[in-house]
């Protein structure tokens, strides 16, 4: 009895911890915390609904003791579901320090996230720019034809934190999208 | 001396001689302190957790004055915002670990085993330990207010990011105190199952047992199943604070408001850890002061074995405001709603037993109806904030503030006052004494709805929760909240003034039933109860 009793416990406590990737896996089926795939999903050239618009808005702030100048090139677009689109962000290191970046984005509301497939995003990795340089960041994506009639706009805003405490490379000048003179694509 | 022996016997020889088992193993009990420290008797760690929770009672109810003090009027007065939030802070983990939680343990040390024909609890040297690690989690949490840089200032939420990014060191030590709490509380709830199961008096069978056993066996299994999640989201604020992971922490693909989820799958059946052995208590005093027999005990079982399971299901609506899809919260609503249902059974049922029954005032009886009347207005409070369009007026708000005192104090601490005031003559031998028992119980009702209800209004009118400064317009409510505080505390010092008479044994000695309708296995014993009970089990019909 008592053994059993103990083994609720530690089973409990294990899954105080297994919550953590239910919490994820449950996000990700359902969408409903807005996060969007986390790696490039392969665009599929689905059949572009052209009856239909949907307007995609971008916001982008930075996380407190984030000193880099971080904004959408692209504040508002109107695609047809299936359509791949490519929008460009601007980020500017004002500091003379090097920093890593990453990206966070959210999806409002949270069910648009699960249509919202992204080719290439800047999220994807951290992204670390030298003191004072900049760099333009591309992010394509389409919207999945299936997303529902009532979702006729939604909103992906990036949050920029600064992780160069915890970054997995040290700061360097290989970002591919660094700008030594315009745009590096 | 019918059996010589030291240890607590099983034997089914020996005649139920109480009063010569009670001589015979008085010269065993240690003198002194060490007899406290070393006992695994259930009626002494019973006593233990009840000072325990009553002194933890007091240093909680002094931390709730000072924020009193500080909102007697808008500005900033006596302490700093810092030292406001920490003492917001404390007060919530004192009063919610250290006193409800450990009030309801030693109540049910001290009355499981007499209730269901038991010697004692099936493991009294864990009971000891469970005990004893108690003071030390308190003594830390209370330590950690003292170093540099101040105690824990994020809310007993303790919601992250505030308590990894934005807080001191001194949450390591809030941690490793909520793990300790922890520990004793899962030890207390695998005891009390243990217990129940296998050491109940031949012919007491599950629904023959007393409420009280049954709430405390459910509130058990509720324990044993959130308490490690506690553990595990204590754990992860620790590692994300200390040692760079990122369970919370978006930047490193963490999840902010997964830490509510965590922390509310836990801290929603943990409000009915401290309500269902207040339903079991009611359910004794009320059939008791009304002579009658409990109206519906097989529906008040169900019931409570429906609040439990539904306690699972209904911890989002502490966050309704995180921007959760309509589809979840309609789910969150309409499972919070349901659990009207079996509470209103309760209700009902103790309202049926009072019908026409032949009804008695004293005080565990006010205490009771108290209970009964309070109680449900903070469940009606709870309604109100379980209409998820509504809650995003009401949420953070002193409403919250209000539905969930009037809950807990006038729900949970009423229920362990009533339950003191019921059962304290069986265990000291003596009837406290009345007359400032009854001042206690119309100070403290009085005072706490002074206390309480106008906070109801100024949380309606937008007066947000654990700031030190508010607006103009509040003022005056405030004024009366704040006097109403000071009153509640002081009235505490009656009850303190008669449980001390009450242990130091002044007053009239009362009969074996102490209370004319009072039934159950604990009023065949004598008063006092001696020091071992049931050694032979009892056998029920």
């Amino acid at each position: 009895m008592v053994i059993r009793l103990v083994v609720i416990v530690i089973g409990m406590f294990g899954f105080g911890f297994a919550l953590v990737p239910l919490y994820d896996v449950f996000c990700d089926i359902t969408g409903i915390n807005g996060k969007t795939n986390a790696s490039a999903a392969v665009y599929t050239a689905p059949e572009v609904d052209e009856s239909r618009q949907i307007t995609v808005e971008f916001l982008t702030r930075t996380h407190t003791g984030m000193p880099w100048e971080f904004r959408a090139n692209t504040k508002r677009i109107k695609v047809h579901p299936g359509e791949l689109t490519t929008v460009d962000f601007y980020v500017r290191n004002p500091m003379r320090k090097n920093f890593v970046a990453q990206a966070i984005p959210s999806v409002s509301p949270g069910e648009a996230a699960l249509f919202l497939n992204k080719t290439e995003c800047f999220c994807f990795n951290q992204q670390p720019l030298d003191g004072g340089g900049e760099a333009t960041m591309p992010m394509s994506f389409y919207v999945d034809p299936q997303i529902p009639d009532d979702i006729s706009y939604f909103t992906v805003q990036y949050t920029l934190f600064d992780v160069t405490a915890r970054a997995d490379e040290l700061p360097n000048a290989d970002n591919p999208y660094l700008n030594r003179a315009g745009r590096s694509d | 001396m019918t059996k010589a022996t030291d240890l607590p016997s099983h034997g089914a020889d020996v005649t139920a001689d109480h009063e010569n088992h009670h001589d015979e193993h008085e010269h065993h009990i240690p003198k002194g302190v060490m007899r406290w420290i070393l006992t695994t008797n259930h009626k002494d760690i019973g006593t233990l957790y009840l000072w325990f929770s009553f002194i933890m009672f007091l240093t909680g109810g002094a931390m709730a004055m000072v924020i009193r003090a500080e909102l007697f009027q808008p500005g900033l007065q006596i302490v700093e915002p810092d030292f406001f939030n920490q003492m917001t802070t404390v007060h919530g983990l004192i009063m919610v670990f250290g006193a409800v939680m450990p009030a309801f343990v030693g109540l049910a040390n001290w009355l499981v085993p007499m209730m269901i024909g038991a010697p004692d609890m099936a493991l009294p040297r864990m009971n000891n330990w469970s005990f004893w690690i108690l003071p030390f989690a308190f003594t830390i949490l209370l330590a950690s207010l003292f170093t540099e840089g101040g105690g824990p200032n994020f809310g007993w939420t303790f919601y992250a990011p505030l308590s990894t990014t934005y807080s001191n060191d001194s949450t390591a030590l809030f941690v490793f105190s909520v793990h300790i709490m922890g520990i004793s509380s899962i030890m207390g709830a695998i005891n009390v199952i243990v217990t129940i199961f296998n050491m109940r008096a031949p012919g007491m069978t599950w629904m023959k047992m007393p409420l009280f056993v049954w709430t405390w066996l459910i509130t058990a299994f509720l324990l044993i199943a959130v308490m490690p999640v506690l553990a595990g989201a204590v754990t992860m604020v620790l590692t994300d604070k200390f040692f760079g992971t990122s369970f919370f922490d978006a930047a490193g693909g963490g999840d902010p408001v997964m830490f509510q989820h965590i922390f509310w799958f836990f801290g929603h059946p943990e409000v009915y850890i401290m309500i269902l052995p207040a339903f079991g208590i009611i359910s004794h005093i009320v059939p008791t002061f009304a002579r009658k027999p409990l109206f519906g005990y097989a529906s008040m079982v169900y019931a409570t074995a429906s609040i439990a399971l539904l306690s699972f299901v209904v911890w989002a609506h502490h966050m309704f405001t995180t921007g959760m899809p309509v589809y979840m919260e309609m789910f969150f609503m309409f499972a919070t709603m349901l659990i009207s249902v079996p509470t209103g059974v309760k209700v009902f049922n103790w309202v049926a037993t009072m019908w026409r029954g032949s009804m008695t005032f004293e005080v565990p009886m006010l205490f009771a109806l108290a209970f009964i009347v309070l109680f449900t207005i903070g469940g009606l409070s709870g309604l109100m904030l379980a209409i998820t369009p509504v809650d995003f007026q009401y949420h953070d708000t002193y409403f919250v503030v209000a539905h969930f005192h009037y809950v807990l104090v006038t729900g949970a601490i009423f229920s362990i006052m009533a339950a003191v005031y019921y059962w304290l003559p069986k265990w000291t031998g003596k009837m406290f004494n009345v007359g400032l028992a009854k001042a206690h119980f119309w100070c403290s009702l009085i005072s706490v709805n002074v206390l309480f209800f106008p906070m109801h209004f100024v949380g309606l009118a937008g007066m947000p929760r654990r700031i030190p400064d508010y607006s103009l317009q509040f003022a005056d409510y405030n004024q009366w909240i704040s006097i109403g505080g000071f009153a509640f505390g002081l009235s505490q010092l009656i009850f303190l003034v008669v449980v001390i008479q009450a242990c130091r044994k002044q007053g009239e000695p009362v009969s074996d039933r102490v209370w004319e309708g009072a039934n159950g296995l604990e009023w065949e014993i004598p008063s006092p109860a001696p020091y071992h009970t049931f050694e032979t089990p009892p056998v029920v019909k």
